[in-house]
């Protein structure tokens, strides 16, 4: 196999140009994914037979903290690439994609909170599930406030990338906190062994916005590496050449 | 792959191994905090502290529901299929609270061995799907209630 892709992607000009077609269309296919499935699932999809309508926040809920979750697996994947490899776009990559993730976290937080009142009859609780979103919240915090501090470049790097690989332990404890112990929020409704435990005209919208909002985080977070690019790199001939030629 | 990433690779991996141990090992002694709460089997082991505020939680036992027509004040049980313990309760109980429900309650032991709450939290389980599926899966034998409960 060979490893020329990988290599290829560690260089900023490369990926710069790269990044630069994609961005755009897979925005547009985000944010067209994201419209289709929150308003077949807000307002088409049936309601629930418990919950009633209260239920079509899920909609809103599961896809932040998928995305919440994926985003700081990418974040410690690009650390450990820093760290072994030390590619100079990964920590460019750890500084775009950390605020998404911040952002996604709060929001799967927030949501959760306002499924949760009218459902549990409580905002907030300390369970194990609530506990430890909120952690992977403060480390994508901690994150961006090492990178922020530091002043010296190669350290703030350096931090931010052993901050991001370390706190991958909080995954499968976010993952799996619902078996684990005993919590007020419910099991995984989607699991690779079972089928889901919703009918398909459930989770069809579901899944669309879910996929929809991958890609529109993926078209965001090209847009910001780019810009990091072009402030990191900045005295290169090649940025020099695209920021007087393009009149960026 | 080049012999000094090889070694930052394997150093890598050990830092995340050794710090990931040791919160697993952190977390298993706190298993008992980190629960929400206590099952009625604990309770009746008397695993569970009295006097003090803990959190009890099961399925609400049907038939079990009794309400005190002149106040707010309301007694159920609840189990986990083994034991059950049960709750009194004083004020307004969530919407999704009914029979054969999962609640998890927060209050006190006392010495009957009754759970005297001061909050009581509806759980609902993963399962998701329209009323009219509900109303198909219901057993035909059992008259069904008069309207639908809906949650505008």
């Amino acid at each position: 196999m060979s490893w020329l892709w990988f290599h290829k992607l560690g260089s900023p000009k490369w990926f710069f140009f790269w990044s630069k077609s994609w961005a755009l269309p897979v925005f547009c296919i985000g944010c067209f994914g994201l419209v289709v499935g929150l308003v077949w699932g807000l307002a088409f999809a049936p309601e629930d037979y418990q919950q009633g309508n209260s239920f079509r926040i899920i909609y809103i809920h599961v896809p932040v903290a998928m995305l919440a979750q994926s985003c700081y697996l990418a974040m410690g994947v690009a650390g450990l690439i820093f760290l072994v490899w030390q590619m100079k776009i990964a920590p460019m990559f750890i500084k775009a994609i950390a605020p998404i993730g911040a952002v996604m976290a709060l929001m799967a937080m927030v949501s959760g909170a306002i499924w949760g009142k009218p459902t549990w009859g409580t905002w907030w609780v300390w369970d194990a599930r609530l506990t430890s979103v909120l952690v992977l919240f403060l480390l994508f915090m901690g994150v961006i406030a090492l990178q922020n501090a530091l002043e010296d470049i190669t350290l703030a790097n350096k931090a931010a990338a052993i901050m991001s690989v370390v706190g991958l332990i909080n995954l499968p404890i976010i993952k799996y906190s619902v078996v684990l112990w005993n919590t007020l929020h419910q099991g995984p409704t989607f699991t690779i062994t079972k089928k889901p435990e919703m009918p398909a005209e459930m989770w069809l919208p579901l899944l669309i916005a879910v996929v929809g909002l991958y890609c529109l985080v993926a078209g965001l977070l090209l847009w910001r590496i780019q810009s990091e690019i072009i402030l990191r790199e900045h005295r290169s001939n090649w940025v020099k050449q695209e920021v007087m030629g393009n009149g960026l | 792959m080049h012999p000094q990433r090889q070694k930052r690779l394997l150093a890598v991996i050990a830092i995340v191994l050794v710090l990931g141990a040791a919160l697993a090992l952190v977390m298993y002694a706190l298993k008992q905090n980190i629960n929400l709460f206590f099952s009625p089997s604990q309770i009746a082991m008397g695993e569970a502290p009295s006097k003090t505020n803990i959190r009890a939680g099961g399925l609400v036992v049907e038939g079990s529901v009794q309400r005190d027509p002149n106040s707010l004040a309301v007694s159920f049980q609840v189990t986990d299929f083994q034991h059950s313990v049960t709750i009194e309760y004083q004020g307004i109980l969530p919407d999704l609270f009914r029979e054969g429900q999962g609640v998890v309650a927060l209050g006190q032991l006392n010495e009957q061995g009754t759970f005297d709450a001061s909050q009581v939290l509806a759980k609902h389980d993963e399962k998701y799907m329209p009323p009219e599926v509900s109303e198909a899966l219901k057993p035909v034998e059992k008259p069904a209630p008069v309207a639908t409960p809906t949650y505008y």
